[in-house]
């Protein structure tokens, strides 16, 4: 399966835009990741091992917060996107 | 630096009139090359802070991804963001900073007074983390 790197991230990830591997979940295939590239861990997790909460994770289209989160099953065929959040305003 | 088509930059300030009083917002699409970064087209985005558009704005992750994957086929990355200040300066705000995550990417905010966009500003997302991060001004060359 294939995760997307977002640009902000490509500096932790050899610049590697997308990077493949093989997982049963969205978490087995999240610590892959930072496994393979240590440097990412600290951008995505807290030092309590949680998600930040501002990283959004799609399985294809859908935000796993709202399928099984990290023990969501994925297949070959899957595409893990990380999106950080973007939010602000004048005030 | 950040260098952006005029059309694009057309675009965003006219999208933070055509939203007034409301914040607009959007993502910047380009290419980094030796050019540096170049800022080719820009994307719209709904702005789903509806409890309070006047000065808020949040984009749905689930356009990001549309945008990202849509930005791919076409070799463009995400180069940053734009959004409007309504009424107020084109200056980032602490929660602009709390909320800016896209290391690396440029945060382009607009001045819009009385509906008319006014100052367009760009500020580079730089830091290692979020215990250092830091938005720094700079300048935008507009490419014809």
């Amino acid at each position: 399966m294939k995760i997307l790197i977002p640009t902000p991230l490509r500096q932790y990830s050899n610049k590697q835009s997308a990077v493949e591997l093989k997982a049963a979940t969205v978490g087995e295939a999240l610590s892959g990741l930072v496994t393979q590239h240590p440097d990412l861990r600290r951008q995505l997790y807290t030092e309590e091992g949680k998600l930040r909460a501002f990283v959004n994770v799609y399985l294809n289209d859908e935000d796993v917060r709202y399928l099984q989160k990290e023990a969501t099953r994925v297949r070959d065929s899957d595409t893990i996107a990380i999106v950080p959040s973007i939010a602000g305003g004048r005030a | 630096m950040l260098k952006i088509y005029k059309s694009a930059y057309e675009f965003i300030r006219r999208h933070g009139e055509q939203t007034y009083p409301h914040e607009c917002c959007g993502v910047l699409l380009g290419q980094m090359n030796g050019d540096g970064r170049v800022v080719t087209s820009a994307v719209p985005c709904g702005n789903t802070r509806t409890d309070s558009p006047q000065n808020r704005y949040h984009i749905d992750p689930k356009e990001l991804v549309r945008i990202q994957r849509e930005g791919r086929e076409r070799n463009q990355d995400i180069l940053g963001f734009y959004h409007s200040h309504p009424d107020h300066p084109a200056c980032w705000s602490s929660t602009d900073l709390a909320e800016a995550h896209w290391f690396g990417c440029s945060y382009v905010i607009t001045s819009v007074e009385k509906g008319k966009a006014v100052l367009t500003n760009s500020f580079l997302l730089d830091g290692t983390g979020e215990d250092d991060k830091h938005l720094d001004e700079e300048p935008i060359q507009i490419a014809l």
